[in-house]
């Protein structure tokens, strides 16, 4: 092929999604032939980790600009691949329709807020934060504030977002590795980590990039093809997005008869299962959206503020190709969000509706019991069933399983070949390895850019500083590996969290410090502090301390807590003390023009 | 950008920002706030007040940002950048 690699992007990625399918109708005709599932799943993740293996090595880089940012040379399209793989992470591949499953109205409010963070992202953010220049968050909380306390305190925050988040997903790579290649959960684990560092290592952002671009590719394939395919073989309709309102409405009518709301008779065995017990879809009003609405907005504000994704969009070309590309990753964002609630609503009228084949509520027991995928899932303690009433038929609140099931076992469920369960445990693989790479990325970059090089050794040479931020890599990774085999959090909370920290620390100093010329650093280090200290204070009296929310504000909400105080302390402390500097006012108008010279030099 | 064209492009700006932000607003707290009085009417087959939460606040986020860069793009061309 002619030319530089990114003049043939198309056609590389094109040959890489062909050569996907390709694989995926091999693995179709090996299951025919009668390789078992076993086989199967493990060809599928093997198979695609040696891939972004090989992207990773060959977009290896002894480059500042290239390890920080790509060169600043990745296409709007293909950043928005990125992202979205960037962005989707294990949760939202596995958890996000069994969370639509069980929640309800409630539950939507991630969904809402986990696409209109992107409205923020590209109005008061990306643009901005492109044209300044800047390789790391703190670069910019750094310059534009001056001094190293701002630049350190961003550091921090920085580090407890992103370390919260990354746990989860190396915890989630673990999990899918360990099923998949039958391996016991510790080990899984570090074959994930494994995987995700050969993807960073060597080409830190560029490699990132490239992989996260196939990643998105083989995720959102997973995503889409069982929805479709069991939309199409359970007469949904063919394109089910847009015909699962019947659904919907049937489900509505289902639910009293099923008694929908009994207490379970039983208490499983082991932890993680629940019955369904709220209503598909019955929002309440009063409280309840108010509820919605606190979640909403903190998953809008943390999405605007979580370091991984805003350094995306340090790697474009322009300041207006930065915006295109937030507009380019929503959108294929979107694809998979506007999937899952279609995919909860239809693998749950398969289990609800007496009269589909596929229905186990109201059958005998000994006849579920029987079916192979209720087989394999109570093997592995994800399902558990139980006729508590002692009446030989299934109830609504008999059935206990977890949340990943609806993802995971929806193929098993509609009756779908085993392929397309290898595709599934592929596609969660991608998004959590993507989602894993972003994370540990954006840690040791902050640490050895803005700590290392910025704080501690500012004539630290290339190449020193090149290797300091790959020993960090393999440091953190290596930690986050060890605190997930602890198995200490479970997936969604510590994904929300993370949300929350970034928000209470960083939003404000952020906003304001493009949208506010007479924010000064007084202001930035309190809000930063004192926004990041209250929001912690709350989480730990709300979570550990058994404090009583005030206004329903739970620990999935902390960061209202905390972004208000950051908000106001930040002003007020900034209104007591001195006006910047009329070099830093400049340097604001510089930022707000998309014109010109970025305000930080190429190489800093 | 001299001064005053400098001026003019960010006031412009601002205020595109201030009406895109209106519109975030709207479709993700207000709808989705009130969703029990949309749950009578229907559009597409679905209840209108689980429609949104679940396709038709997310179509117009991602509508919106496009929206958003043609008008930036307008607004930057006026300026000369």
């Amino acid at each position: 092929m002619e030319g530089k690699f990114t003049d043939n992007l198309g056609r590389i990625y094109g040959l890489y999604t062909g050569g996907f399918i390709g694989f995926i109708i091999l693995m179709a005709i090996f299951e025919q032939m009668g390789m078992g599932a076993a086989t199967i799943g493990i060809l599928f993740v093997a198979f695609t980790i040696v891939i972004y293996a090989c992207i990773g090595w060959l977009s290896r880089t002894m480059e500042v600009s290239a390890y920080y940012v790509a060169g600043r040379e990745v296409p709007t399209v293909y950043n928005g691949m990125a992202t979205a793989a960037d962005w989707m992470s294990g949760a939202s591949f596995v958890a996000l329709a069994g969370g639509i499953y069980f929640g309800g109205y409630s539950y939507l409010a991630f969904i809402v807020g986990w696409t209109g963070g992107y409205v923020l992202v590209n109005s008061l953010m990306a643009p901005y934060l492109r044209k300044f220049g800047c390789y790391t968050v703190p670069d910019f909380i750094g310059t534009r504030y001056g001094g190293n306390a701002a630049r350190l305190c961003a550091v921090i925050v920085l580090v407890v977002a992103s370390f919260t988040y990354v746990t989860a997903q190396i915890n989630a790579s673990g999990t899918i590795a360990a099923r998949a290649l039958q391996i016991p959960f510790e080990v899984g684990v570090y074959i994930g980590l494994l995987g995700i560092l050969l993807c960073s290592m060597l080409g830190g952002m560029r490699a990132v990039t490239w992989t996260q671009v196939a990643q998105y590719i083989v995720l959102i394939i997973a995503y889409l093809i069982p929805v479709i395919w069991m939309s199409n073989t359970q007469g949904f309709g063919i394109i089910p997005h847009f015909s699962y309102g019947d659904a919907v409405a049937r489900i509505q009518e289902l639910e009293p008869a099923l008694q929908l709301g009994a207490a379970a008779v039983d208490k499983p065995p082991f932890g993680g299962v629940k019955i369904l017990s709220v209503p598909h879809f019955d929002p309440q009003g009063g409280m309840q959206s108010w509820s919605f609405a606190t979640l909403a907005i903190c998953m809008m504000m943390g999405t605007a503020s979580l370091p991984h994704i805003l350094m995306r969009y340090f790697t474009t070309p322009s300041v207006r190709d930065a915006r295109r590309s937030v507009a380019y990753s929503l959108f294929f964002i979107f694809l998979l969000y506007f999937t899952a609630p279609a995919l909860a609503t239809l693998t749950k009228l398969q289990l609800l509706d007496p009269t589909l084949a596929t229905s186990i509520i109201g059958k005998s027991i000994a006849e579920v019991q029987a079916l192979p995928w209720v087989q394999n899932w109570s093997a592995v303690k994800m399902l558990w069933l139980n006729d508590g009433n002692g009446d030989g038929i299934l109830q609504l609140n008999e059935f206990f399983m977890r949340a990943d099931i609806v993802v995971l076992a929806t193929p098993e469920i509609a009756g779908l070949p085993y392929v397309i369960s290898g595709l599934v445990a592929a596609g969660g693989m991608a998004a959590a390895m993507s989602t894993a790479d972003g994370l540990l990325l954006a840690i040791a970059n902050a640490l050895s850019h803005d700590l290392y090089y910025k704080i501690i050794d500012p004539k630290a040479e290339t190449k020193t500083r090149l290797v300091v931020a790959r020993v960090l890599l393999v440091v953190i990774g290596g930690l986050g590996a060890y605190i997930a085999s602890m198995k200490l959090t479970g997936i969604l909370g510590a994904v929300a969290w993370a949300f929350d920290f970034a928000m209470s620390g960083l939003f404000f100093p952020l906003v304001l410090g493009i949208w506010w010329k007479r924010a000064n650093k007084s202001g930035a280090i309190a809000g930063m502090v004192l926004g990041f200290l209250a929001g912690t204070w709350y989480l730990y009296q709300v979570y550990f301390n058994g404090m009583t929310p005030w206004m329903g504000i739970d620990h999935l909400r902390f960061g209202i807590i905390g972004a208000s105080v950051s908000l106001v302390s930040m002003v007020v402390v900034s209104l007591l003390t001195e006006e910047p500097d009329a070099e830093t006012q400049a340097m604001v108008d510089a930022t707000r023009d998309p014109s010109g010279e970025e305000v930080l030099s190429a190489t800093h | 950008m001299d001064g005053e064209t400098k001026q003019r492009h960010w006031a412009r700006t601002r205020s595109l920002t201030f009406k895109v932000l209106a519109v975030w607003f709207i479709f993700s707290i207000i709808v989705p706030w009130n969703a029990k009085a949309l749950m009578g009417i229907s559009f597409l087959g679905f209840p209108l007040g689980y429609y949104f939460p679940v396709q038709g606040s997310l179509i117009i986020f991602v509508a919106l940002i496009f929206y958003q860069n043609y008008q930036q793009d307008k607004i930057d061309d006026d300026a000369g950048v």
